[in-house]
Order: structure tokens, then C-alpha cells, then sequence
């Protein structure tokens, strides 16, 4: 098949990480100035007065409740960390989550009858 | 949109818990079956990018704020299956790192956010796309309409479960129309980062937006590029 004059198209890993840096850009740089009014269901909350029905999160006491690092002081630096650990955390978990749940899938069809060939990404809504 | 702990009963919050749990469940199933090795990293940057993008909470109207949600934007990239699964991750995450939603109400803020938001979400996604010229930047606008629509979607879902379960006893119709008329400003905030992003992926490796795969319309020259895209969209 002769080679496309057009240019070849970004390479996986270049665009994975890309794409990574610019989330952890987002969540380092951009995060702290982050609007810390209440969200939309927040606010209808406290306007329709039922947000004291609030109870006490069981894992308030996380190093990283609140998208802050205790024991980091500069506030600006402790949610910048939070949410890069944030990022890490879940590119970790869906990442190797993927992974396993493919060596699982592959496992249960030791015909091979896993993955079709061809960019198939599950049946979609008619 | 995360619903904390306390503002909706113990009885539906269960129930909605169930609903997730199954939910879930069939996503991991669908997503298994068709899988390709190149979806976790994909899938993982999905999760992470949302993750990001949700702690961003933008001023909507005075003293409130929004923030992305994820759904439309997780299903057009990697399918309603995989997109809702990486959804909901970011949420537990959120929950049992962050404490950013109820441990209690996971089951709602998953419904609400990862099902609701990725499947309703893809389905207007699907209409709005028959409507669309087969392009890059008709697609990219058929995700935007699709998680306006999502996110007020997520907004009756909660209204809903407040009617349900909700304690405080406010008042439904007034729950119901504060909850949407936000929610109508937020998703257009969703629907801008959400159609911007798709966008952004179309232009350097549409082959991994699979709400374009074999959607997009081939150029008048035989296809050299992959996959087949009009220039310019």
C-alpha cells in the first residue's frame, strides 16, 4: 500500500502524554484558582434550606480532604499537590483497571475470542 | 453535583446504590468484551483529564459555581460503556480520597454522574449527530448539545431522588426549579469544554474519539489519511 503523502498522525504515547500534562497542568496551576463559591446543587441547598441536613464525611480526616495535603501550608501548593495526586491516582487506577479487566476477559475466552479486529468499541444505541 | 452525605435517606440512597452496582456491572462486562490494549492508557487519561477539569469550578450565576461533570464527554472519547466507568472511578476517588461527596450517597452521585451522565448523555449524543453534518466540528457540536442536556438530566436526577429521599423538607417545586435553572448554566459550561476537548482530539487522532469512528465522511480524494476526515471539518 503506497505510504500517504499527508503526515502521520501523533504517535500514542506522545499524545497520552500530552494529554497527562496537560491534566496535571490543570489541577497544579489552575486549581487553586478555582471558584470556591458553592456548586449548583450546593447552593440550592443553603437557598432552600436544607443544607444543615449535611452529616459528617467519614473520611474527613484524609490527608487530602477537602483537595488539600496536610502539613503542606501554602494553600495554593497544598491543592495544587492534592489534585496531582488526584490525577496520578485515577490515570493509575482506570489505566491498570483496563489492563486486568482485559486479562480477565481473555482468560474466560481462551479460544481467542476476545478483542475484534478493527477500531471496535462496544455496540452503540441504534 | 455531588450529593454529601445527609441530604438524601438512607433507603434510597441504598436503592441507588443497587442501581449503580448493576449498572456498573454491565459496563464492565461490555467493556471486557472489546476491549483493545491501547483503551487503558486512553481510558486512564479520560479518567485523569475529568478528574482535572472537575476541580475547576467556574462562577455561574452570584455565590454559585459549577463544574464539569464528565459524562458526555467520557462516552463520545471511549464508548457509554468504558466512559461511565471512568466516571465513576473519578467520583470514588473523589469520595474516598477528597471527601468530595457522601461515602453514603456514592450510589446516587455515580447514578447521577457516571450512568445517567454517559448513557442519557450518549444518547442525545447519537441524535444530535443524525442531525449534525458528518464532520469534525458536527460532532464536536453533537457532544456539546449532548452534555447540556446530560447535565440537566443529572439535575432531574437528583430532584427526583430529593423527592424520594430528601430530608430538610424544602419544597419540591422549588428544589426542582433551582436545580434545573442552574444546571441549564452549568451545562453550558459542560458543553463548551466538553465540544472544545472532543474538538482538540478530532484535530490530532480522531481514530480515538469512538463517537467519530466511521462517522466521519470521506474526503473527495480516495482516503490516504486514517481514518477518512474532511479537512477543515
Amino acid at each position: 500500500m503506497p505510504r500517504s503523502p499527508q503526515k502521520t498522525r501523533m504517535r500514542l504515547g506522545l499524545f497520552i502524554g500530552l494529554g497527562l500534562a496537560v491534566a496535571l497542568a490543570l489541577a497544579f496551576f489552575v486549581g487553586p484558582s478555582a471558584s470556591s463559591q458553592p456548586d449548583g446543587l450546593n447552593r440550592v441547598a443553603i437557598d432552600e434550606g436544607f443544607a444543615d441536613q449535611q452529616t459528617a464525611h467519614a473520611t474527613e480526616d484524609s490527608p487530602l480532604a477537602g483537595y488539600g495535603v496536610e502539613g503542606v501550608d501554602d494553600d495554593r501548593t497544598s491543592t495544587g499537590l492534592a489534585g496531582v495526586i488526584g490525577v496520578a491516582v485515577t490515570f493509575a487506577v482506570v489505566g491498570g483497571g483496563v489492563l486486568g479487566l482485559r486479562q480477565i476477559a481473555r482468560r474466560r475466552s481462551p479460544s481467542g475470542a476476545g478483542p475484534q479486529h478493527g477500531p471496535q468499541h462496544g455496540s452503540e444505541p441504534a | 453535583m455531588h450529593i454529601p452525605d445527609g441530604f438524601i435517606d438512607a433507603p434510597t440512597s441504598l436503592t441507588a446504590g443497587a442501581v449503580s452496582a448493576g449498572g456498573l456491572t454491565v459496563c464492565l462486562r461490555r467493556s471486557a468484551e472489546v476491549l483493545e490494549e491501547k483503551q487503558a492508557p486512553l481510558a486512564g487519561l479520560v479518567a485523569a483529564f475529568i478528574f482535572a477539569v472537575q476541580m475547576l469550578n467556574f462562577p455561574v450565576a452570584a455565590g454559585t459555581s459549577g463544574h464539569l461533570l464528565g459524562g458526555v464527554l467520557a462516552a463520545v472519547l471511549v464508548g457509554p460503556y468504558l466512559g461511565a466507568l471512568c466516571v465513576s472511578v473519578v467520583v470514588v476517588v473523589q469520595a474516598l480520597l477528597f471527601a468530595d461527596g457522601g461515602l453514603s450517597a456514592l450510589g446516587l452521585n455515580v447514578l447521577n454522574m457516571a450512568l445517567i451522565g454517559a448513557f442519557a448523555g450518549y444518547g442525545v449524543f447519537v441524535l444530535a449527530r443524525r442531525l449534525l453534518p458528518a464532520t469534525r466540528n458536527g460532532i464536536a457540536a453533537a457532544s456539546g448539545v449532548a452534555a447540556l442536556v446530560s447535565v440537566v438530566l443529572a439535575s432531574v436526577a437528583f430532584t427526583l431522588e430529593y423527592a424520594a429521599g430528601g430530608t430538610g423538607g424544602a419544597s419540591l417545586g422549588r428544589v426542582a426549579g433551582a436545580m434545573v435553572g442552574v444546571h441549564l448554566l452549568i451545562g453550558i459550561g459542560e458543553a463548551l469544554i466538553t465540544a472544545l476537548t472532543v474538538s482538540t482530539v478530532l484535530a490530532v487522532r480522531p481514530d480515538l474519539v469512538h463517537g467519530a469512528v466511521g462517522r466521519l465522511a470521506a474526503p473527495a480524494s480516495s482516503g490516504d489519511r486514517v481514518p477518512a476526515a474532511v479537512a477543515g471539518g
